[in-house]
């Protein structure tokens, strides 16, 4: 795989695409087990990031995740702020200066997910969008070839699989045991995120 | 010389509003700023309110930054991570109202930093 300065900027677009249809969704879920504001943080957020973009000129694929970054931190409002603004300024850290291949982006991920634990002081088996990012970052590293489609099956799995924990951080954790059957946001909304990305691969493939 | 500065943020503009109106009832000496709700005053936090917060309180003695709940307190570490100052603490695990309160005093007497984390670390 390669991402491009114009792939990076589409994966962005088609994030925030999917974020704006599925903002009720999103807040459906966090009204179930959080506080209800998911939806409407995300969609602010990444509505704020496609503006920047949209009148910004860029030189690198840093340059743009070193901006989405900034935006959500300063945008979001809620946990999702510091932790996706945190994951993205450490995938721009990692790929300054450098060329998008997979090993680089297989870096920029993993350097995220410990970024978003470090902030979040959270781990595995939280139920918490860790549990979309730690598998993802796991399929980068041992993937051959990157095949959009097996990328997808990989975050919609982990998403699934959140179903079942228990949540023990996050506003969530107050419920305990009700919390279990219900889908975390957070990784619903990191599912979006590497759906996006299958997305923008897919085309350039 | 200045006291230790105070950062109170929260998830609502009110709550933090509420708190200094409690304070200053007894302490006038102490430089608070709120940082309540997100950019809109709609109810979460804001890094950039956060961060504008502790250039107003900001003095060689120090800041402390007291919070609510969690993601208030990833917040307010990236705002301390993005300011070059050294000397900013986060109350961790310490009730907001009481801790406030607490930490004014003893910022008022005249405290050094360490001291009043130390005291507000027993509420």
């Amino acid at each position: 795989m390669l991402l491009s300065l114009k792939d990076s900027i589409d994966w962005m677009n088609i994030m925030n695409q999917k974020i704006q249809d599925n903002k009720q969704y999103l807040t459906k879920l966090d009204q179930a087990i959080g506080d209800g504001d998911h939806g409407i943080n995300m969609a602010r957020g990444f509505n704020e990031v496609v503006s920047k973009l949209s009148v910004t000129e860029y030189e690198s694929v840093s340059d743009v995740f070193k901006d989405v970054a900034m935006t959500l931190m300063g945008k979001v409002g809620g946990a999702s702020g510091p932790l996706y603004g945190t994951a993205f300024l450490k995938m721009s850290l990692a790929s300054k200066g450098k060329e998008v291949d997979q090993q680089v982006f297989a870096t920029a991920v993993n350097d995220a997910l410990q970024g978003i634990k470090q902030r979040g002081k959270s781990t595995e088996g939280e139920k918490t969008l860790v549990d979309v990012w730690a598998p993802v970052v796991n399929f980068f590293q041992k993937e051959q070839e990157v095949l959009p489609n097996a990328l997808i099956n990989c975050a919609s799995e982990a998403v699934e699989e959140s179903k079942t924990i228990k949540a023990t951080k996050g506003r969530a954790a107050y419920l305990g045991e009700r919390s279990v059957g219900h889908l975390d946001p957070g990784s619903v909304s990191s599912f979006y995120l590497f759906e996006s990305l299958a997305e923008v691969l897919e085309k350039g493939a | 010389m200045s006291n230790v500065g105070l950062v109170l943020i929260s998830h609502s503009p009110k709550v933090v509003e509420g708190i200094k109106d409690i304070i200053t009832q007894v302490i006038r000496n102490v430089p608070i700023e709120l940082a309540g709700g997100t950019d809109h005053n709609e109810i979460g936090t804001s890094f950039e309110k956060i961060q504008a917060a502790i250039e107003q309180v900001y003095n060689e003695r120090g800041v402390v930054l007291l919070y609510d709940l969690g993601s208030a307190m990833m917040n307010a570490e990236m705002a301390i991570e993005f300011s070059n100052y050294e000397n900013i603490k986060i109350a961790d695990n310490v009730p907001l109202v009481e801790g406030a309160y607490v930490a004014a005093v003893e910022s008022g007497m005249g405290k050094s930093l360490d001291e009043v984390m130390d005291a507000i670390s027993k509420v």
